[in-house]
């Protein structure tokens, strides 16, 4: 029996990969309306499980006749799946959506626009609309957003003689301080210098006046000077030995640096004022400061989920309305209560600043005054790929910023490009 | 398992042979399997069918059907949400013009041919295993088994932290003898290496199983017989125990070609997407995920699968082919 098993594998061959293919079918859920209504929510974050279950329930109760029924997803297998039941006409009704995948969905039909459903787009931050608006249509009510910040750790600091990061801090500020926070024979870094986007170069390219990617998502903004300044700042940071390499910074975790007291400072986004105060290590000796100022300001990318419709529900005017309800103050308040994420309704934002108190929180708050979206295109995954290919290269030193920025430039136009064929 | 693994004898491995159409030059074993078909179902051909029918209808939904589609799937252009256009053979010849490919091929071949050095080392452990009076021998069988029922993502986080630049057990051990370390997993010279290392490391189990099974096959009397003409003990390993292994050797280089070939997730696991080294180290399944799990370009990635389908069945052919040359059945 062994025998033939073996025989199989070995004329079955590649099989394995081929498998992984060719789960597309088509075929329609279908359903008509007959009285009682169950909607599917998609979601991914098991720690926002009570709260999601909390708004079903706050819409159950305004629409008697309509139950939500909440489908969790972990995020590692969450679009390949969403994709997947798309594909086959199971998706969810309503569902959770990023600004990665947004235009993909979007510009394929698989969304319904919110224009009619009860969305006031000056409720939200104008990031958040942008990043959730395609051809002019609303698609995604904005559910909860997150800036991104400069966490420092006071301990080593105060060791080192350096004031705290203030809300005038300069590149050059930032600079100096990493450098004198360095410490060889501690083994401790001023600055982990990752080659992360949304937490670092995505900042920075916009500190410099330039731009990652077009507005209207056709052309790479790589190719710029200003983008240029904004990668150089990071790899400066670890020629000048302020940091990390990019190879211990593949070997170990970059975030582990900072938690283990290696690194003095660190980028990150608003989630991580809750894994802090929850983290015994580190919860009494860090805090956090605006980002740094470039030469055009200190802009932060915003990003955040977005509730949408499947264009393709059976109970489309249900569905809209609940992807409305679901990102509405009412819901927004539901969720600031829980603490998990800073939500997107203008002025429901207090609640998340004062649940932990120790922490500056309202950095993350102001820096929506000149957040700049996070960007994307109809095929983000596409050139994001070839984005973290190429920088890795320049991260490592193998390639000058200057070369590595103008293959990225061209080879993420190429992408584009083929993006709107 | 073990009784299973006892069980083995040289006689499947032609069975595997004499069942490929295609492979090997009809030898006796060929014949008569191919006469047998011919006779039609008889009685007993019935029963035969319905034994085999779970199987053959597992294998035709779940191995050939998918095949199928996956062919069809490389002559289109997909869209990300199903739906598609048929574009001949433009994935292919795209494919034969990605730079990225030529990488691809030569990564996957150093990393075939490193995993296969553990082919020997699995023959020398599983002779010294197999010596009767070595003490605790289930011990080292168990020890050197376990990778083989471990979680590939524990093995990969395991061999990561082992690896590591800074905090390393590796360059700990060899501070201790004056070596310099370096970052194995993100130094293009080296990546590819150490990821094969751990390779050969998490086969060699399987592998040393199925060579004790080999060795506990060869027949006493042999043996004996050698022992009279005075034959000493490395004469013995090479001029009786090494031909009449050879059956077990050819079945686990072919399983150990294909298993390497389509080696993914230790790539996948152990580097991660920002490694410098990954140009260095991408497999030919790795450009597979990346075309069609972030690009979004499915008809492509079938297209390479269909193409690593070919590689694998050319190679196992030739393999078929050299093993008149070498591999000797009682």
């Amino acid at each position: 029996m062994l025998h033939s098993t073996r025989t199989v594998a070995a004329l079955a061959a590649s099989s394995v990969a081929l498998v992984a293919l060719a789960a597309c079918s088509s075929g329609d859920a279908g359903g008509g309306d007959t009285g009682d209504v169950t909607l599917t929510y998609g979601i991914w974050d098991p720690n926002q499980e009570p709260a999601m279950e909390e708004i079903a329930a706050a819409f159950t109760e305004e629409h008697p006749d309509v139950t939500v029924d909440i489908q969790l997803t972990p995020y590692k297998e969450y679009f390949t799946k969403l994709q997947t039941s798309v594909s086959g006409g199971a998706a969810p009704d309503v569902f959770w959506m990023n600004g990665p995948n947004f235009q993909l969905y979007a510009s394929n039909g698989v969304l319904a626009p919110l224009d009619d459903a009860s969305v006031e787009t000056s409720d939200y931050p104008q990031g958040l609309v942008d990043l959730y608006t395609f051809d002019g249509s609303l698609y995604g009510a904005p559910k909860d957003f997150d800036t991104v910040g400069l966490w420092y750790n006071t301990e080593l600091f105060d060791a080192a003689g350096v004031e705290y990061p203030t809300a005038d801090w300069t590149w050059a500020d930032l600079e100096a301080a990493a450098a004198k926070l360095t410490n060889p024979a501690t083994g401790v870094y001023g600055i982990t210098a990752s080659q992360y986007g949304q937490e670092n170069f995505y900042n920075s390219i916009a500190q410099a006046g330039g731009e990652v990617i077009s507005t209207d998502g056709t052309e790479s903004g790589y190719g710029s000077p200003e983008a240029l300044e904004g990668i150089a700042l990071w790899t400066d940071l670890i020629a000048a030995g302020s940091s990390p390499t990019a190879q211990q910074m593949t070997d170990t975790n970059p975030e582990d640096f900072f938690l283990s007291g290696k690194s003095a400072m660190f980028q990150n986004g608003s989630w991580a004022a809750v894994a802090y105060a929850e983290n015994p290590d580190i919860a009494e000796k860090v805090n956090v400061a605006p980002l740094p100022a470039g030469p055009e300001g200190n802009q932060s990318v915003i990003h955040g989920i977005g509730n949408v419709a499947n264009a393709k529900s059976a109970h489309l005017d249900v569905a809209t309305e609940f992807a409305a309800f679901a990102s509405s103050e009412a819901a927004a308040k539901i969720q600031a209560e829980s603490g998990t994420v800073i939500p997107a309704f203008n002025g429901t934002q207090d609640t998340w600043v004062k649940a932990l108190p120790q922490y500056d929180l309202q950095v993350y708050i102001d820096a929506l005054e000149t957040a700049v979206p996070y960007p994307v295109s109809k095929n983000t995954a596409a050139w994001t790929a070839i984005e973290s290919e190429v920088l890795a290269q320049v991260w490592a030193g193998t390639l000058t910023p200057e070369a590595g920025l103008q293959q990225l430039a061209d080879e993420m136009q190429a992408a584009l490009d083929a993006e709107s064929e | 398992m073990t009784d299973l693994i006892a069980q083995r004898t040289a006689a499947p491995i032609a069975e595997l042979d004499g069942g490929r159409p295609g492979g090997a030059a009809p030898g006796p074993g060929r014949a008569a399997a191919g006469k047998r078909r011919r006779r039609g179902p008889g009685q007993s051909g019935w029963w035969a069918l319905l034994f085999i029918g779970p199987t053959a209808a597992g294998l035709l939904a779940f191995y050939l059907w998918p095949t199928v589609r996956t062919l069809i799937l490389s002559f289109t252009k997909s869209g990300p949400f199903g739906g598609s256009e048929f574009v001949g053979f433009d994935n292919y010849a795209e494919l034969l013009q990605d730079p990225e490919l030529i990488g691809a091929l030569r990564n996957t071949a150093v990393y075939t041919v490193i995993v296969l050095i553990g082919i020997p080392l699995a023959v020398g452990i599983a002779a010294l295993l197999n010596t009767t009076n070595l003490r605790g021998r289930g011990v080292y069988r168990t020890l050197y088994f376990i990778p083989v029922v471990t979680m590939p993502a524990a093995i990969a986080l395991v061999w990561r932290m082992i690896y590591n630049g800074d905090y390393g057990v590796l360059n700990e051990v060899l501070g201790v003898v004056g070596i310099d370390g370096r970052s194995w997993l993100t130094d293009p010279n080296t990546a590819l290496v150490a990821i094969a290392v751990v390779g050969i490391w998490a086969g060699l189990g399987t592998n040393i199983v199925i060579f004790l099974a080999g060795l506990q096959g060869i027949p006493d009397t042999v043996m004996e017989a050698a022992d009279l003409d005075g034959a000493g003990p490395v004469r013995k390993f090479f001029s009786i125990t090494m031909p009449l292994l050879s059956p077990s050797i050819f079945f686990v280089s072919v399983i150990s070609v294909i298993g390497a070939l389509q080696v993914f997730d230790l790539v996948y696991m152990m580097l991660g997407r920002n490694n410098p080294a990954m140009p260095n180290t991408r497999t030919i399944v790795y450009l597979f995920y990346q075309a069609g799990f972030l690009d979004n370009e499915r008809g492509y990635a079938a297209a390479i699968a269909f193409l690593l389908l070919l590689i694998i069945l050319v190679l196992t052919v030739v393999q078929f082919r050299l093993q008149k040359k070498w591999v000797h059945y009682e």
